[in-house]
């Protein structure tokens, strides 16, 4: 029975990491950047909320249908002005770029709101549970997530594989040159594409703050489990990234399972295992091996 | 069988000179400089000795980022790993009875060999990839060291064997370290870039491809680099560790250890000597005199390092060299028109 709870909890922290991390996949699926400020942007979208929600007399768990729209707005005019002024000029540059504009949010965040850990008031509906077996218990918030983590998953795979702007996004990340010879304007796409991502980030850290608390320096963390999250599951699937999602939970679940401190050290250890055994991850292909 | 030459192949009428100046003006400019920052800690303030041997952790750090970064293309934000590791590896020697300051060519020993294993694992992965793999990989290092009760674990101990020497001989001692530290990291790193290594390595910057076409093995030139930089870092650390004697994981493997170093780089200008020291000097100029206003100067700096990275790429010490000409520390190889060469 404890070896279920773990699987059961493993995986529905999972679904909240597989919500994180489907971002980073898009961004680097289709730009070919990875943006390391991608955690602590899922932060911001959790100090928007808290901000917002009681001015504009909103409860905590309606805050994303504000925060993700204008998150996505954020988004395409974040990557029309810096990310795409950085790809112009190398990969190399939007690594620099983006780790700057990391520590400099994290830095602001922390000026602005001290270190203390801020939650988005849930109400008491963050002690509820659905109580199936003799020590399991499933958080309504958390199996709530798992799901909004399957939903948006079934979207993207739908949006990118039947709409008209879903196959220029592909077509884009194909062959960037050929797609712009069949007059693809391939800086609005891209400028899609980051909205996108940046949705799911905000989506991510009002889950997040609805799960937990969180600090200016939750994004480092959070960036590190998604990245890892997004390698063991094979760099460029979209299901791939649910699957990493849940075998990292479970790995930190059985690591807190033997010892509390060892929870996040489980999880970099599968991470550097998978990249030692199998480097395209669970459902990679060598290919797309960056 | 006699080899017949069917073509005439013009030979290249280039000359290939190595880039420097006037020997005598950098020996004596260099010789007063060295002599003057060796008696430094006897001239200026107690308070500022702590100042500059901060300063040339930064200046070792940057130099070794700029290597991986500048020359190898490898941005690294997990070089805290072997700061923090050549940290614990000091400390660890002198809880076996080593004088502290002994153990720092050890330390950096001790990260060249860890580096190794890594670089096997780490290279597996390119681009910005590398890039995380570097900080999961310092997370790592920290939270298993966190484990290891003889180390202090999580909570931290100070390191043994300083406590015969006064607090002021200690401040006096670790400058003269970090400084001896950083003279030997800045000089290494000269001497190997005007060695065959560093064209090696500025044909891998300037264009991969090219490079390897030519036959470098660009695969190895980067491990080697990577492993001098994690024994540079390692050090660092080390130094870091008998400065600040109270060693504590969270300190020493701080995230903020690869901000600082990759700003640096990246102000002062990637891909030149010159750029990590003055880029360091800057950082320093601002951290001393924003001190009261918490951690406004990171934001400075980190917002002053991505302008730099978008609009001036080769940052302040490549916009000035490239408008004056001008290398304090010649490292390149000048073409010219000229008579036949070899």
């Amino acid at each position: 029975m404890i070896w279920l709870n773990i699987v059961i909890q493993g995986a529905l922290v999972g679904g909240f990491y597989a919500l994180f991390a489907c971002g980073l996949s898009l961004m680097f699926g289709v730009l070919k950047v990875i943006n390391l400020a991608h955690g602590d942007m899922a932060v911001v979208a959790g100090y928007v909320a808290v901000f917002l929600s009681p001015r504009l007399h909103i409860p905590g768990l309606w805050s994303f249908l504000v925060v993700v729209p204008l998150f996505a707005l954020l988004g395409y005019v974040v990557q029309r002005t810096v990310i795409q002024k950085s790809i112009d000029r190398d990969p190399f540059t939007t690594l620099l770029v983006t780790f700057g504009l990391s520590v400099v949010i994290e830095n602001l965040l922390l000026e602005m709101y001290s270190a203390n850990g801020q939650s988005i008031n849930i109400g008491s509906l963050i002690g509820e549970s659905w109580h199936p077996a003799s020590i399991i218990y499933i958080s309504y918030v958390s199996l709530a997530v798992l799901a909004a983590a399957v939903l948006v998953l079934l979207a993207l795979q739908l949006f990118l594989s039947k709409s008209g702007i879903g196959r220029l996004i592909r077509a884009v990340a194909d062959d960037q040159e050929a797609a712009q010879l069949s007059g693809a304007n391939y800086r609005h796409v891209f400028g899609i594409a980051a909205a996108i991502a940046f949705a799911t980030v905000a989506l991510a850290g009002i889950a997040y703050g609805m799960m937990t608390q969180f600090a200016p320096t939750s994004g480092g963390v959070n960036l590190l489990f998604a990245f890892e999250v997004v390698v063991i599951g094979g760099i460029g699937s979209l299901w791939g990234t649910l699957v990493g999602g849940i075998a990292l939970g479970i790995a930190q679940q059985f690591g807190a399972h033997i010892n509390l401190s060892y929870q996040i050290l489980a999880g970099n250890i599968l991470f550097l295992a998978v990249l030692a055994v199998r480097p395209q991850g669970l459902f990679g292909r060598r290919s797309s091996l960056a | 069988m006699s080899t017949e030459r069917l073509i005439e192949v013009p030979r290249a009428r280039v000359k290939v000179r190595r880039s420097t100046h006037s020997p005598i003006f950098t020996i004596i400019g260099a010789l007063v400089l060295v002599c003057l920052l060796t008696v430094a800690p006897w001239i200026v303030p107690a308070q500022f000795a702590t100042t500059l041997t901060n300063f040339f952790i930064l200046v070792i750090m940057a130099t070794m980022w700029n290597l991986l970064a500048g020359y190898a293309g490898m941005v690294s934000i997990g070089q805290q790993a072997f700061v923090g590791l050549g940290a614990y590896a000091t400390l660890y020697f002198a809880i076996k009875g080593l004088n502290p300051f002994v153990a720092i060519p050890f330390a950096a020993l001790v990260c060249a060999a860890l580096a190794v294993p890594i670089t096997y694992l780490l290279f597996r992965l390119r681009g910005g990839y590398f890039s995380i793999a570097t900080w999961v990989v310092s997370d790592t290092a920290l939270l298993i060291i966190g484990t290891i009760a003889v180390l202090g674990g999580g909570t931290g101990r100070t390191m043994p064997g300083l406590q015969n020497l006064s607090p002021g001989e200690t401040a006096h001692f670790s400058y003269l370290a970090t400084w001896f530290v950083a003279l030997i990291v800045v000089t290494g790193t000269y001497v190997l870039l005007r060695s065959r290594t560093g064209l090696v390595l500025a044909s891998i910057r300037d264009n991969e491809v090219a490079a390897r076409s030519a036959g470098v093995n660009v695969r190895a030139a980067r491990r080697s680099i990577f492993v001098i930089a994690a024994a540079g870092c390692g050090a660092a650390g080390a130094v870091l560790a008998i400065s600040q004697p109270f060693i504590q994981p969270s300190n020493e493997f701080n995230l903020q250890w690869a901000a600082e170093m990759l700003f640096v780089s990246m102000i002062g200008g990637l891909g030149t000597i010159e750029g990590p020291i003055i880029g360091s000097i800057i950082f320093f100029v601002l951290q001393q005199s924003l001190q009261q206003q918490g951690a406004w100067y990171l934001i400075i700096v980190g917002a002053l390092a991505v302008v730099i990275a978008l609009w001036q790429p080769r940052g302040l010490w490549g916009a000035f060299r490239d408008r004056f000409h001008t290398e304090l520390l010649p490292v390149g190889h000048w073409v010219e028109p000229g008579e036949s060469g070899p």
